[in-house]
C-alpha cells in the first residue's frame, strides 16, 4: 500500500502508545491489535502527526532525511493498514 | 497466513531479542481472580474450585488496576477459578475499562445471560472467552464436567443474539478433540466467534491427566497443519510454538513471555511468572507487599534471572532450537524434565527421550503444584510422583499468549513492528 505523506493523519484515538526504551508499544483497543515502533524518531513522528498538516512535515520536523523518507513512508503505511493512524478529516492544523 | 512471519528487523535490533530482555511493564497480563469455581474441570491448570479466604478485596483490586493504569499494561486476561461468580465482578471491568486497562475474561458462560451479554456487546474495551473443550456434549462434558457444554452454548447464543461479534470460543486442544477441530470451527463460525486454541499443559490438576489427554504424536502434525492452512483466523495465544520446528514457523514471537512480557496475578496477590507455572519456583512476590504490582515486576530476582537470553541448553545444537526455542517453560517443569532442555512434546522426538531419561534416574520426583483449591468431592488422583500435595486450580485456560501477527511490509522496516492479530494475542505467550 502506498501511504500519501502529504496528507493530514493523526493516531486513532482508540489507541494507546507507551513508550520502550527501544521504540513504543502501541495497542488499539478497537481492533486489539499490537504494533511496534522500533525507534524513538518514528516514535517523535508519530506522536507529532496530528500537530502538523502533513506527514511529511511531522517527519522532516522529527529529523528524518529525505533519503529516509521512503522507509518512514512504509512504516506509517504499516500503522495505516492496522489502523493505528488514520487519516485527518478536517485540516485543524493549517495546511 | 504466513509462514515463517519475519519479527526481525534490521535495526535496532530482532523484537524477539528486546523482550527477551523484557519490557518496562507487561504487554498483558493474566489475573486469575478467584479460586473460586462452578466446575471441576479434570485439567484445570490452577486447580481452581474453592474460594481462598484470603483472596484480594475489592478496594484491593481496584489498587492494583491502579497500578496497571500507571505502568500502561494494556489489558488483563481474567480468569479463575470463574471470574463470574465474584460479586464485584462487573464492578471491577468497569473499574479497569475506566481506567483504561483492557479486559478479556475467560468463562464456562455460567453468567452470561441475555442481560450480561447486551451490556459486553456495548463495550469496545471488553472481550471475551467462552471455554469449551469438546465440540460435542460428549466430549466436553467428560473433561469440564456434566452441563458445561449447554451452559457454553447459551453464553454463546446469548452473545450472538445481542450482535456481539468476534468474542472468543476458546478450546485447550486435547487428544479426544483435536479430531473435532473442523466441528470447533463450524460452532465459532454459526456464533460468530473466532476460534481460540490453546495448548494443554500440565499444569495444577492437568499434570493428573496429561498423560491420557496429551496429543499424540501424529496428532500433532495434524493439528499443525491445521493451524498453517487456517493461518490468521484462528488464535492461539501463540502457546503452539513447540510445533514451529515441523518446519515454517506458526505466527508468534516465538519466545517464553513468562516474567518477560507477561505473567500471572493469582487470587490472593501472588505475582507467578506465567499462568502455567503455579509454583513456588516460579513465585516472584506479592502485590500486597510495599511496592505493589511495579515493584514485583522491576525489582523480582526470579524475573532478572528470567530476562536472561535462552541460552538453548541441551537444546542449542538442534537445527530447529531456533524456531521452537526450546518449548514451553511449564510443560517441562511439570513433567519433570530440565527447563534448559527440550520440551515434553517435542516434535524431533526429544522430548520422549528426555521423559525416559527422567524416569530412569530415581529420587528426583517430578514437581507437583504448590497451590490446590479443587473441590473436596473430586475424587482424589494420585499424580506421578503421588508425594506432593495438589495443585492450585483455576478452571479458565486463560493463557499467556505470544502470537504473531502476519508478516506485513514494514517488517522490512526499522520503524514499525509487526501487528500482531489480537491483543489477547499479543506477545510472550499471554
Amino acid at each position: 500500500m502506498t501511504f500519501d505523506l502529504d496528507r493530514a493523519w493523526r493516531v486513532d484515538p482508540r489507541v494507546s502508545m507507551r513508550p520502550e526504551p527501544f521504540g513504543a508499544l502501541l495497542y488499539h483497543f478497537g481492533t486489539r491489535r499490537l504494533s511496534f515502533l522500533k525507534n524513538q524518531t518514528v516514535l517523535a513522528v508519530v506522536r507529532s502527526l496530528a500537530d502538523h498538516p502533513s506527514a511529511r512535515s511531522a517527519c522532516l520536523a522529527s529529523g528524518v532525511t529525505e533519503a529516509e523518507l521512503p522507509a518512514y513512508a512504509r512504516a506509517l503505511a504499516a500503522l495505516a493498514s492496522s489502523k493505528m493512524i488514520t487519516e485527518r478529516m478536517s485540516h485543524d492544523s493549517g495546511a | 497466513m504466513t509462514l515463517a512471519p519475519e519479527v526481525s528487523s534490521p535495526a535496532p535490533g530482532k523484537l524477539t531479542d528486546l523482550f527477551q530482555l523484557g519490557l518496562d511493564a507487561p504487554i498483558c497480563l493474566t489475573w486469575e481472580l478467584t479460586y473460586a469455581c462452578n466446575l471441576s474441570c479434570v485439567h484445570c491448570l490452577s486447580s481452581s474450585g474453592r474460594r481462598d479466604p484470603r483472596e484480594l478485596s475489592t478496594r484491593e483490586c481496584m489498587d492494583v488496576i491502579d497500578t496497571l493504569e500507571r505502568m500502561q499494561v494494556f489489558y488483563v486476561n481474567i480468569g479463575g477459578g470463574e471470574p463470574t461468580v465474584r460479586p464485584d465482578f462487573w464492578e471491577l471491568v468497569d473499574y479497569a475499562t475506566a481506567h483504561h486497562v483492557g479486559v478479556k475474561f475467560s468463562t464456562n458462560g455460567v453468567r452470561l445471560d441475555a442481560a450480561a451479554a447486551a451490556r459486553l456487546a456495548a463495550s469496545d474495551y471488553v472481550d471475551v472467552q467462552i471455554s469449551l473443550d469438546g465440540a460435542t456434549r460428549e466430549v466436553n462434558d467428560a473433561v469440564r464436567g456434566p452441563g458445561s457444554f449447554d451452559t457454553a452454548v447459551r453464553a454463546m447464543r446469548n452473545l450472538a443474539d445481542t450482535g456481539f461479534r468476534g468474542f472468543k470460543l476458546s478450546v485447550v486442544m486435547t487428544r479426544q478433540n483435536i479430531p473435532q477441530i473442523d466441528e470447533f470451527k463450524a460452532i465459532a463460525d454459526r456464533f460468530g466467534a473466532q476460534l481460540r486454541l490453546t495448548r494443554l499443559r500440565p499444569s495444577g490438576r492437568g499434570a493428573d491427566v496429561w498423560d491420557e489427554l496429551h496429543p499424540l504424536p501424529e496428532q500433532q502434525r495434524e493439528l499443525y497443519d491445521w493451524l498453517v492452512a487456517h493461518g490468521e483466523e484462528v488464535l492461539t495465544g501463540d502457546s503452539f510454538f513447540h510445533l514451529s520446528a515441523f518446519g515454517g514457523a506458526l505466527p508468534g514471537l516465538n519466545l517464553c513471555g513468562a516474567g518477560r512480557v507477561v505473567c500471572l496475578i493469582d487470587p490472593v496477590g501472588d505475582v507467578y511468572a506465567c499462568p502455567f507455572a503455579i509454583h513456588e519456583n516460579f513465585l516472584a512476590g506479592n502485590v500486597r507487599a510495599a511496592g505493589g504490582f511495579a515493584g514485583v515486576w522491576k525489582t523480582s530476582a526470579l524475573f532478572a534471572d528470567l530476562r536472561k537470553p535462552d541460552t538453548g541448553g541441551a537444546c542449542k545444537s538442534c537445527g530447529f532450537y531456533d524456531s521452537c526455542r526450546g518449548g514451553c517453560m511449564a510443560a517441562k517443569f511439570f513433567t519433570g524434565l530440565p527447563l534448559d532442555g527440550p520440551d515434553p512434546e517435542c516434535v524431533q522426538g526429544y522430548g520422549e527421550t528426555a521423559l525416559a531419561a527422567a524416569t530412569a534416574s530415581p529420587g528426583l520426583p517430578v514437581p507437583r503444584p504448590s497451590v490446590d483449591h479443587s473441590h473436596r468431592t473430586v475424587p482424589s488422583r494420585s499424580g506421578p510422583s503421588g508425594s506432593a500435595p495438589r495443585p492450585a486450580a483455576g478452571p479458565v485456560p486463560v493463557s499467556i499468549t505470544r502470537r504473531r501477527p502476519p508478516a506485513h511490509d514494514c517488517d522490512e522496516s526499522p520503524l514499525a513492528g509487526f501487528t500482531t492479530q489480537a491483543a489477547g494475542d499479543a506477545a510472550g505467550c499471554c
